[in-house]
């Protein structure tokens, strides 16, 4: 139950020292809030947006290029998505574990876990969506005479964006979520407060104050994707 | 970019695919002379369809050749000589994420086009296909069946190609639809003077919009090439005279106008129906004898009577 890890961070928070909400591990204590948004909570929320979006970064990346070979080799796509999927089953803990004897409990093992579960929604919508750029579009293009590399930029990409877009979505709420298990390899992200509350004889406040924070991130990222889709692709709306 | 129209040879053209028995296409010959429509029409799988591509080689000839202006497509670069050509096809395949400006400015921008050039253009184009220029900013999932074709027609049109290709432009259109599109095309095309190969499946379509009819019959070969009064008057063997039907005579009426033919001077007696000049001979005999009447007054643009008109004189 106690993480085994990460050990305790560098803030210890002052429960048992405080107010008599704090004394009585009170569900809500906002004095505490107060106190140690600035040292406890507020860099640890910035760890967790960087730890996520790096991951979302190197992901979307990796997958991009497994994608377009995926698609235009089909006979990679079996492997390349299966390799993919395979990751995607892990455990997140595991594969903390399998990484740690060569990576160490470092920001890097952390990344390479994340982004690894990344790629199975991003690869697999983005394969997706080139795959349904319906045909006659594409035969007006060869026909009109677009190159293929016209063809893939001009047409079949921005096609393929309400798919890829929406991967996006699905893959950075899902990593706002894992990421807190981060905490177990290095003292970073939400994780951490929620790691150290429990390890403080449960203390609620900052236990709920962080897993709060994480759900209104996941959310906040949400929203933003979609908006975000909706606003780069106006004629899915049509 | 070329203007004028092209002459648009078929020297022995023959396309056969790799796991078929016999060629989809079979040594096809002949020539469309610049500026007119020759529509290739024959059954399902006659290879109409593999015959058209070949010109804009989507599919590559096996031997033969074909000429566009005296010229072997063989010795253009294939993206060029494509954009040189308009194509149509029966699935229009407008880009659902480009609006009706921006898939109409779609071969202009690849010749260098500016933004201002092609607004223009697009706003012409529209006009010329019939739509008003306000669906510009459209998308093409805002459009009906029949507006999406008219904008195919517009982008094809937009680089003004000497040649075009349609490939049942208008088979997934309601016939009401379809009548106002073709006649619309016709009129165009009176304007405009393209060379055009157009395919059917549809031998009303292929009397009505061609000015040569060339019959596919299975296996890629070629029944007859002519007029589609000798089409119909002189089918060359049993299978033309089969494809065209019984009522091939009925059809024929069809090629000519009231207009056309001389009319009986007249009595205008009241009560009498009144008949447009313009009505080919086969829908104003259908107008006599749905109407119980066998005499109609044959009427001008402004209504002016020029005579009168029976069935006998419209089957003499
Ligand atoms: N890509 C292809 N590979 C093999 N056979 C084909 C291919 N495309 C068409 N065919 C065959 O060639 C013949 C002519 O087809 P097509 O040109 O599409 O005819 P149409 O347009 O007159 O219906 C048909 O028998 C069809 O099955
Ligand atoms: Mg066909």
């Amino acid at each position: 139950m106690i993480p085994v890890l990460g050990g305790s961070g560098p803030v210890i928070p002052s429960f048992g020292s405080g107010s008599s909400c704090e004394q009585n591990n009170g569900w809500w204590c906002t004095d505490w809030l107060r106190e140690h948004w600035g040292d406890t909570l507020q860099p640890a929320l910035v760890q967790h947006i960087e730890l996520v979006a790096i991951a979302i970064a190197a992901g979307f990346l990796i997958a991009s290029v497994l994608a377009i070979a995926g698609f235009r080799y089909r006979l990679l796509d079996v492997p390349v998505g299966g390799f993919a999927d395979f990751l995607y089953t892990i455990p997140s803990i595991a594969l903390f574990q399998l990484l740690v004897p060569f990576t160490g409990l470092t920001v890097l093992t952390v990344e390479i876990a994340l982004t690894s579960y990344t790629l199975f929604v991003l690869y697999r919508n983005m394969v997706a969506g080139l795959r349904g750029v319906p045909e006659d579009a594409l035969e007006a293009a060869r026909g009109m005479g677009l190159t293929r590399v016209q063809t893939f930029f001009r047409v079949e990409l921005p096609l393929a964006s309400p798919a890829v877009l929406a991967g996006l979505r699905i893959a950075t709420v899902s990593t706002v979520s894992i990421a807190t298990v981060a905490a177990f390899v290095v003292p970073k992200g939400l994780g951490e407060p929620i790691f150290i509350g429990l390890d403080q004889n449960l203390f609620k406040t900052e236990i709920l104050a962080a897993g709060g924070l994480a759900i209104l991130l996941a959310l906040a990222a949400d929203v933003a994707l979609a908006w975000f889709a909706r606003a780069v692709t106006p004629w899915s709306r049509a | 970019m070329a203007t004028q129209a092209a002459e648009l040879v078929f020297d022995e053209a023959t396309k056969q695919y790799p796991d078929r028995p016999e060629p989809a296409v079979d040594r096809l010959s002949l020539t469309v002379p610049a500026g007119e429509i020759c529509v290739l029409v024959g059954p399902s799988g006659g290879g109409k369809t593999t015959a058209l591509k070949l010109v804009n080689r989507l599919i590559p000839l096996t031997s033969g050749d074909i000429r566009i202006d005296g010229r072997s497509i063989n010795d253009q670069d294939v993206t060029e000589l494509r954009r040189s050509i308009g194509y149509v096809i029966q699935q229009v395949g407008l880009f659902p994420h480009m609006t009706v400006e921006a898939n109409i400015g779609t071969v202009p921008r690849l010749y260098g086009r500016s933004r201002q050039w092609i607004r223009e253009r697009t706003a012409e184009l529209l006009e010329l296909v019939g739509l008003d220029p306000s669906y510009a900013k459209r998308y093409p999932a805002q459009l009906s069946g029949g507006q999406r074709q008219r904008v195919g027609l517009a982008r094809a049109l937009a680089a003004n190609p000497p040649l075009m290709l349609m490939d049942e432009p208008y088979s997934a259109i309601d016939p009401i639809v379809r009548a106002r599109l073709q006649d619309e095309f016709l009129r165009l095309q009176r304007e405009l003077r393209k060379t055009v190969l157009f395919v059917t499946h549809d031998i009303d379509e292929a009397i009505k919009v061609g000015d040569r009819i060339a019959i596919l019959r299975e296996g890629g070969r070629l029944a007859q090439y002519d007029t589609p009064e000798n089409i119909l008057l002189k089918p060359a063997d049993e299978f033309v005279a089969q494809f065209v039907g019984a009522d091939r005579a009925l059809k024929a009426l069809s090629l000519r106008t009231l207009g056309q033919i001389s009319l009986r001077p007249g009595t205008w007696l009241d009560g009498l129906p009144q008949i447009d000049a313009s009505t080919n001979l086969r829908d104003a005999l259908g107008f006599l004898l749905a109407g119980g009447s066998d005499r109609a007054i044959v009427v001008d643009d402004d209504g002016n009577p020029l005579g009168t008109v029976t069935p006998e004189d419209i089957v003499r």
